[in-house]
């Protein structure tokens, strides 16, 4: 399992502080809506919805530098689109991941 | 050049701000997190290019593009790398950035409209100078006056008025900028600012974000500034 790290968000930030606190604050805001939501949607077994959430969650697990579950989530959005739930558990392994590393920052 | 961003992702619209606000090419005037939002932004506004995400609730970015008549440049936005074939059936498209956008991806975008721009722009400016005539007409006091393209040094606006300098005399015409940036020929004159319009044949230095014309001491916008430094010939 890949770890989250900061690599891109401080490529980006380079040396403008107030930036990077922008970000990761939006960061801290929208993943826990966006995680909200696809858990819902999944509740209600509504997969359509569901694979949308996980379209957007695919931007922050790239933001968080992911990049081998960037395409578990890209087949998982995929398969729930197909109305497959195959692959919930590595995308929900890799949810945690992201949450546990964001709370903590 | 300027620019709106349409995504309703906080975090796309503000990395994608950040690239804008570091670029000297392109300046943004707005911000939508819906495409709504944007549309009626767009029946108000000038708008050059727009960043727009593909996937959003409601309303595509691909529907979108089929709602506005006169679709300006588009450089769609989006975490999937399968719309691009789709994506490019449509003129108004020039690139296609995958989310996490790096920074020379994004300049690079940029410049690929920056490059369009100019060569529409040299056509249109090739067009309007065989059509437009030398001269113009102002109405000061229920009277017509002549005033030739050549003579003018700025055009300032004031309110519901422009201020007319020239190299003998100077106008004041209630006269929207807009209707006067129409008649004036587009090889000879060059909006520099929200405010100002010069005649480019008529600068004598270019200090930071001013020019210096007559006695007078024009400031650039940022926006219009990389337009200027084009038409001048730099040694």
């Amino acid at each position: 399992m890949e770890t989250p790290n900061l690599n891109y968000v401080n490529e980006l930030s380079g040396d403008n502080v107030q930036f990077k606190t922008k970000i990761l604050s939006i960061l801290k805001k929208e993943l826990p809506v966006e995680v909200e939501n696809y858990e819902k949607y999944m509740q209600g077994l509504d997969f359509f919805n569901a694979a949308q959430s996980v379209h957007k969650l695919k931007h922050k697990i790239s933001i968080l530098g992911l990049e081998k579950s960037y395409y578990i989530a890209v087949d998982y959005e995929h398969n729930l689109n197909n109305d497959s739930v195959a692959l919930k558990n590595d995308f929900e392994t890799i949810l945690k991941a992201m949450q546990e590393f964001v709370i903590k920052l | 050049m300027n620019c709106i961003i349409v995504d309703d992702e906080e975090m796309a619209r503000a990395i994608i701000a950040q690239f804008v606000t570091k670029s000297t090419d392109i300046e943004c005037i707005g911000e939508f997190c819906s495409a709504i939002d944007a549309i009626k932004f767009l029946n108000l506004n000038h708008v050059d290019l727009i960043f727009l995400d593909i996937h959003m609730p409601n309303f595509t970015g691909f529907d979108f593009i089929q709602t506005i008549k006169n679709p300006p440049h588009i450089i769609l936005v989006t975490s999937d790398r399968d719309f691009a074939i789709e994506a490019f059936e449509y003129e108004c498209i020039i690139d296609y950035l995958v989310k996490p956008i790096t920074e020379p991806r994004f300049l690079k975008a940029v410049h690929k409209v920056l490059a369009i721009k100019t060569d529409e722009q040299q056509v249109n400016t090739a067009i309007q100078s065989e059509e437009k005539p030398d001269h113009f007409y102002v109405n000061i006091d229920r009277r017509l006056i002549k005033i030739d393209n050549n003579s003018v040094n700025v055009i300032e606006a004031k309110g519901d008025y422009i201020h007319i300098k020239t190299d003998t005399k100077n106008y004041i015409v209630h006269s929207a900028m807009k209707k006067i940036e129409d008649i004036l020929p587009k090889d000879l004159f060059l909006k520099i600012h929200r405010s100002f319009i010069i005649n480019v044949t008529k600068i004598i230095d270019i200090e930071d974000n001013s020019v210096l014309i007559a006695k007078d001491v024009i400031p650039i916008s940022r926006s219009y500034k990389t337009e200027l430094l084009k038409r001048i010939n730099v040694l």
